[in-house]
């Protein structure tokens, strides 16, 4: 049912580069739940584009470096 | 967990115990004679209404016990979303088979018991995908 994402992301790197941004305060800061950025740090859900953008924000590094998408061979 | 998949937890639960509780008095009654000479539009009506009851109060106890009713964000709406739309489709389904018994002038007995049929099957149904996608992942990409 659930087609797995190729999508992968930095999240819990840059988390904790971050002065080791807790998953609490980071949902705070981009207006979801908790369990929403467990499941986003897992890849269980992708984040629409706005998000995406807001956690990027939140690390003040590009969408790139939070979100990766492997090149077609 | 996520409060919303609580609620869907509840609505699982609660929907397939009303039905249970539903089938077991009819099918008691019965005992077999036909099941369209059964006294069931009481119990029937009773069970949804319990079943309506019984969710409210586990809604509002689980919202207590969590400290308030959690905010719904962008996953809890999209899987909501999911869910709603697996479920309707056993509406629709249920609306359908009611109009065909209806013009094949079948008993209101079963006339009736497939609508509530499809209920069920429409609220757990719609509880299962979203429980699954909590669960097991969902992606919108």
């Amino acid at each position: 049912m659930v087609k797995p994402t190729r999508v992968t992301n930095s999240i819990r790197a840059l988390r904790f580069a971050h002065d080791e941004l807790t998953q609490a305060e980071l949902a705070r800061r981009i207006g979801v739940t908790r369990q929403t950025v467990i499941a986003i740090e897992q890849g269980k859900y992708s984040p629409s584009l706005e998000l995406a953008f807001q956690i990027a924000h939140v690390f003040r590094v590009p969408l790139e470096n939070v979100f990766h998408y492997p090149e077609v061979p | 967990m996520a409060f919303e998949e609580k609620r869907a937890w509840i609505m699982l639960v609660v929907s397939v115990c009303a039905y249970a509780v539903y089938a077991v008095i009819i099918l008691g009654r019965a005992s077999g004679a036909s099941l369209t000479e059964v006294p069931y539009a009481a119990t029937l009506l009773w069970s949804v209404g319990a079943a309506i009851v019984i969710s409210i109060v586990l809604n509002i106890v689980v919202s207590i016990a969590s400290g308030g009713p959690a905010k719904k964000d962008q996953r809890d709406r999209e899987i909501g979303r999911l869910g709603d739309y697996i479920g309707q489709s056993f509406v629709v389904i249920g609306g359908v088979t009611a109009l065909l018994m209806a013009l094949a002038k079948m008993p209101y007995f079963w006339i009736a018991n497939a609508v509530y049929l499809a209920f069920v099957l429409s609220a757990v149904l719609g509880s299962i995908a979203k429980i699954f996608a909590y669960r097991k992942g969902f992606q919108t990409w």
